[in-house]
């Protein structure tokens, strides 16, 4: 299996605060990686780093054993990465419609990728007209994530999507994400609910500080109690 | 694969229609105030006119300021710099402004218009290359440098052409009124007012039904994220930042019809217009603005003729009444 994105001592300043001391991830072609750690970790900071959204004040970060992390955002964008931010950033101005005509960079929007998203988020065809500011937080963030995949990427950074919404949404997207994984998607996803990062997760990053402070499976994190309370504060028992 | 079960049907999206109805809504009020109707008609004209006018000249800054986030306090040079580039087409060829045929008044017309736009537009190019770019995202350097390049913008007119004001007589079949019962209503505001609303229509058409226009829209509202869906925003700030300069120059031109002289300091009185109403309209929002300046015009020519003494502070009144009820501008596009 080969690591279609990779960070080797990556560090990153915002005004004086030293937020990335040093990061070294590997996310693997076709699985999912989820990036754990505490508020104020560093995860954000990591995927923004990645996205050129904040520039990478030393090390070195390679997507497809390219050099990316003096490109602009929009070529990285280029490149094949989709972005899902933490506040989802939907154009609130814009209708649903014109959200993903707008994500559909290189043509008009593909009818069976629409379906496909469609099967998913049913309530983005009934308001395909309504401007996305009158969505509701789970809806924008369907619309979001679907604005990620309206067209094939080869990375997904998805930053906290289960944050602020309902169960039964929560478990839906869930069941989306899983289905975007089983179709071969690359993803690296931020997340603090820590069932839906066993759930979807293959690989695991926590982090801590600005540093990666543990590496592994997934499935070893989730049956592991004592680690997950060392590293995490909490365990899975807590989160079910 | 489990279907999401959308939550409770949204109501359908309410259209904010309070915005259109204030300029309705003032002249309807004026009505008993000014008593003749012949007159209320005039004024409303003059304010259409007047209207149209500044929207021209504010419609660029609006975007400047919500795509962008600039302070463009020198966005006046393009309107004094576009005003003289038409006195070198209108003055060699007076002969022909004077003509009585509407087609060859036209025909000077039009060029002296399009090389102002041009020349502001290549202007706004060098502003924005020059001045802007080392500051983005430094408000109060923007200001600096901005004001700066107005001053310089200012008595380079003054070194060219020197400190006289330049007449700039209408088009003989521009002058005069078209006369309706006992209304008199201006041919040169009517034609203002044509291009007002042809050039609020094409900015809608470009905003709404084009992808270019989508991306506008969207990056008024969140640039990094318009960016990281792949697009080089900086390019578009450009195209926008050429387009309100080349704007202002076409309104620079109208003005200076409409006051039939051109002078370096010109933009001087219609900055702070131009501030108010894009302010007034919500920064970044075309649609405000149009009604922004609407409100301004109506608000400076019946309070002119209604209290000539509050004519000075009339607008800015206006500013701070609009901004107690809404405080983002009539309409807000940007969180900023």
């Amino acid at each position: 299996m080969t690591d279609l994105l990779k960070l080797s001592g990556v560090h990153t300043h915002i005004g004086r605060y030293h937020i990335l001391q040093g990061i070294d991830l590997a996310v693997t072609q076709g699985q999912t990686t989820m990036l754990l750690g505490r508020n104020g970790a560093g995860k954000t900071t990591t995927l923004r780093t990645i996205m050129g959204l904040w520039q990478a004040s030393r090390g070195e970060i390679s997507l497809a054993g390219e050099r990316i992390e003096s490109r602009a955002t929009p070529d990285i964008a280029r490149l094949g990465v989709g972005y899902v931010p933490e506040s989802m950033a939907v154009f609130s101005d814009l209708t649903v419609k014109e959200n993903l005509v707008l994500a559909a960079r290189d043509g008009p929007l593909d009818d069976s990728q629409l379906e496909w998203i469609f099967g998913f988020f049913p309530a983005l065809r009934r308001f395909w007209l309504s401007r996305a500011g009158s969505l509701s937080g789970g809806q924008k963030q369907m619309l979001s994530i679907a604005r990620a995949i309206i067209e094939p990427r080869k990375l997904l950074l998805i930053d906290e999507p289960t944050k602020g919404l309902a169960p039964a949404i929560v478990m839906a997207l869930i069941e989306c994400l899983k289905e975007i994984k089983r179709k071969g998607a690359t993803i690296l996803l931020v997340e603090q609910n820590f069932f839906a990062a066993r759930e979807l997760g293959d690989n695991v990053l926590v982090m801590d500080n600005g540093t990666i402070v543990h590496r592994g499976d997934m499935a070893a994190l989730a049956s592991d109690v004592p680690l997950q309370e060392r590293l995490l504060g909490l365990s899975l028992e807590t989160h079910q | 694969m489990t279907e999401l079960v959308a939550t409770d049907p949204l109501p359908k999206p309410k259209r904010d229609i309070a915005p259109i109805l204030l300029p309705i809504t003032l002249a309807l009020v004026t009505i008993p105030l000014i008593g003749s109707p012949s007159t209320w008609l005039t004024l409303t004209a003059a304010s259409l006119a007047m209207g149209m006018m500044i929207f021209i000249m504010a419609s660029g800054l609006t975007l400047v300021f919500g795509l962008m986030d600039v302070l463009n306090f020198g966005h006046g040079a393009f309107i004094a710099v576009g005003a003289y580039v038409a006195t070198l087409v209108l003055a060699p060829f007076a002969a022909s402004v004077q003509a009585d045929s509407l087609w060859v008044n036209l025909a000077v017309l039009a060029p002296a218009a399009l090389l102002s736009m041009a020349v502001s537009g290549a202007l706004g190019l060098i502003v924005e290359r020059v001045l802007i770019l080392p500051v983005y995202g430094q408000h109060l350097k923007q200001i600096l440098m901005t004001t700066g390049g107005l001053i310089v913008a200012e008595q380079t007119l003054y070194a060219l052409w020197g400190p006289q004001i330049i007449p700039t007589p209408l088009p003989t079949s521009l002058r005069g009124s078209f006369i309706i019962g006992d209304v008199a209503i201006a041919k040169y505001r009517v034609l203002a007012t044509l291009i007002g609303l042809v050039v609020f229509i094409a900015i809608q058409l470009v905003l709404n039904r084009t992808k270019l226009g989508l991306l506008i829209r969207a990056g008024v509202e969140n640039r990094e994220m318009v960016e990281a869906l792949g697009y080089r925003i900086r390019r578009l700030f450009l195209g926008v930042f050429m387009t309100g300069s080349a704007l202002a120059g076409l309104g620079g031109v109208m003005w200076a019809l409409y006051r039939e002289q051109v002078h370096a300091s010109m933009s001087d009185e219609l900055t702070v217009l131009i501030f108010i109403v894009v302010i007034i309209g919500g920064l970044g929002s075309i649609g405000g603005c149009f009604i922004g300046a609407i409100l301004v015009a109506m608000v400076a020519n019946y309070g002119g003729f209604l209290v000539p003494k509050l004519a000075l502070v009339s607008n800015i009144l206006l500013m701070v009444a609009i901004l107690m009820w809404r405080p983002r501008g009539l309409y807000a596009v940007t969180s900023r």
